[in-house]
């Protein structure tokens, strides 16, 4: 049932500081809401478990992007549109601008923000393989201070992340050493526009003399997390990609998943998916082709 | 939208809408959709899906597209909001709006305030988009009669007579 919303309340408070201390007050009380593309839909259809809602969308300490020479950090409230439209986010993290590119419609990316995606913590995310296998770290702020953590790891089960209860993140910070690989990146799902993934695969690989010299691979909607597929990277490293190791690799990635029955797909078609996505990869990395 | 005796109490949301200056009272986390149609009867914007998928609520805020039925109102406070409403008043049309007449891209209508909207997005940021550029900005609109095609070469026929602003 649709939610009354005189039984919610909703605060600006201004800055990051007092929206820091707000949550430093009641900690666990308050639910922060961005671009609200996905708090708004749990609103609408009566099942956000939140009463008091605080506005982030379009706080100016999270919209902006700093460009260090080694480094970039996004900030948590830069949209979908702000990433297609950031040259070095085109240039050196082509997974990301995909992913943008990937997520709901164009009123959509005006209004999701990175962050949001990242604290949403749904398996399905568009946003979060590409984030595993750059290796990105986060910086988490409170009233306490701020942390750094890196991003693998954060979310620690369905929809459970390491995010405090009073804290935000401030930033995802991204080194810039993959402009050498190879990107590659599928989103299988009911439709092109505006679907939710089945299954979908961030890659990064880097060949020296035909062998695999690095190799990473995530995948979203095959587990409760987003999910690196560590165990296939490592029986690929160093290998030359021919017709034994794809199929090895398709196995490795077939046991390496969790997928699950739900509304969008089954258990069988994206283990059958997913394997075959690796194994596509693997041919177009030795082929040269590719393709974000 | 009645003052309900129980709840959290309504506050004052200063806002633009089409060009004039106004202040609506209501619940922070009111939907800008409803705000629009329920408080200020501009029934023009459309609900459709309710979650943000079909694009039938879609307005601009501040000059970008959004969809209203994922804008609680106190997120739009000072915005400056066009509605379908305020893209033409009256006669004659907005050249886009020409467009979709000529190429036959309404049919039973509810999509159209929101492809209108979506359009006007694309061409401020793309005025000579491509078929493909169409085809994306219009993603998140759906609609259930025409296939598309006639929406897209009314955004093409639009975009060929210079209908930007």
């Amino acid at each position: 049932m649709r939610s009354d919303p005189a039984d919610f309340e909703l605060v600006a408070p201004g800055g990051l500081e007092a929206v820091l201390s707000l949550l430093a007050q009641e900690p666990g009380a308050w639910l922060p809401i961005a671009g609200g593309t996905d708090v708004m839909v749990q609103y609408a259809a009566g099942k956000l478990p939140a009463r008091k809602l605080v506005n982030i969308w379009n706080l100016s300490e999270l919209r902006g992007i700093e460009v260090f020479p080694g480094e970039i950090r996004i900030g948590a409230g830069f949209t979908y549109t702000d990433l297609r439209e950031h040259e070095i986010v085109g240039r050196e993290f082509p997974l990301l601008d995909r992913a943008a590119r990937w997520t709901g419609g164009i009123a959509n990316q005006n209004r999701g923000t990175i962050g949001g995606n990242i604290v949403n913590a749904s398996p399905a995310a568009d946003s979060l393989p590409a984030l595993l296998i750059y290796e990105a770290e986060l910086i988490l702020i409170s009233i306490r201070g701020e942390r750094r953590i890196p991003y693998t790891g954060f979310h620690t089960g369905y929809r459970k992340t390491q995010l405090a209860p009073d804290e935000l993140v401030r930033a995802v910070c991204l080194q810039r050493r993959f402009s050498e690989y190879h990107a590659h990146a599928r989103k299988i799902g009911a439709r092109n526009a505006q679907a939710i993934s089945k299954v979908s695969l961030a890659a990064l690989g880097l060949l020296t003399d035909g062998a695999i010299r690095d190799i990473r691979l995530a995948m979203g909607s095959v587990a409760p997390v987003p999910l690196r597929l560590t165990e296939t990277e490592r029986i690929l490293k160093d290998k030359k990609i021919d017709p034994a190791l794809v199929q090895l690799a398709k196995t490795t990635a077939t046991a390496e998943i969790k997928p699950i029955d739900d509304i969008r797909s089954t258990t069988k078609y994206r283990a059958a998916v997913a394997g075959n996505l690796v194994a596509e990869f693997l041919l177009r990395l030795n082929a040269g082709t590719t393709k974000t | 939208m009645t003052d309900s005796p129980r709840g959290h109490a309504k506050c004052q949301i200063p806002l633009t809408v089409n060009g004039k200056s106004l202040t609506v009272r209501a619940h922070a986390m009111e939907r800008l959709l409803d705000v629009l149609r329920q408080e200020l009867g501009l029934t023009g914007t459309k609900e459709g899906c309710g979650e943000g998928e079909c694009g039938s609520c879609s307005v601009l805020m501040d000059g970008v597209l959004v969809n209203s039925c994922l804008i609680p109102v106190l997120q739009a406070k000072d915005a400056k909001i066009v509605t379908i409403e305020g893209i033409a008043t009256g006669k004659p049309l907005h050249a886009l709006q020409q467009s979709f007449l000529d190429c036959g891209g309404a049919q039973c209508g509810i999509c159209t305030p929101g492809m209108i909207l979506a359009s006007m997005h694309l061409l401020s940021k793309n005025p000579q988009p491509t078929m493909e550029d169409i085809r994306e900005g219009l993603s998140g609109n759906l609609c259930r009669c025409t296939g598309y095609m006639q929406i897209f070469e009314a955004v093409m026929e639009a975009g060929i007579r210079g209908a930007t602003t």
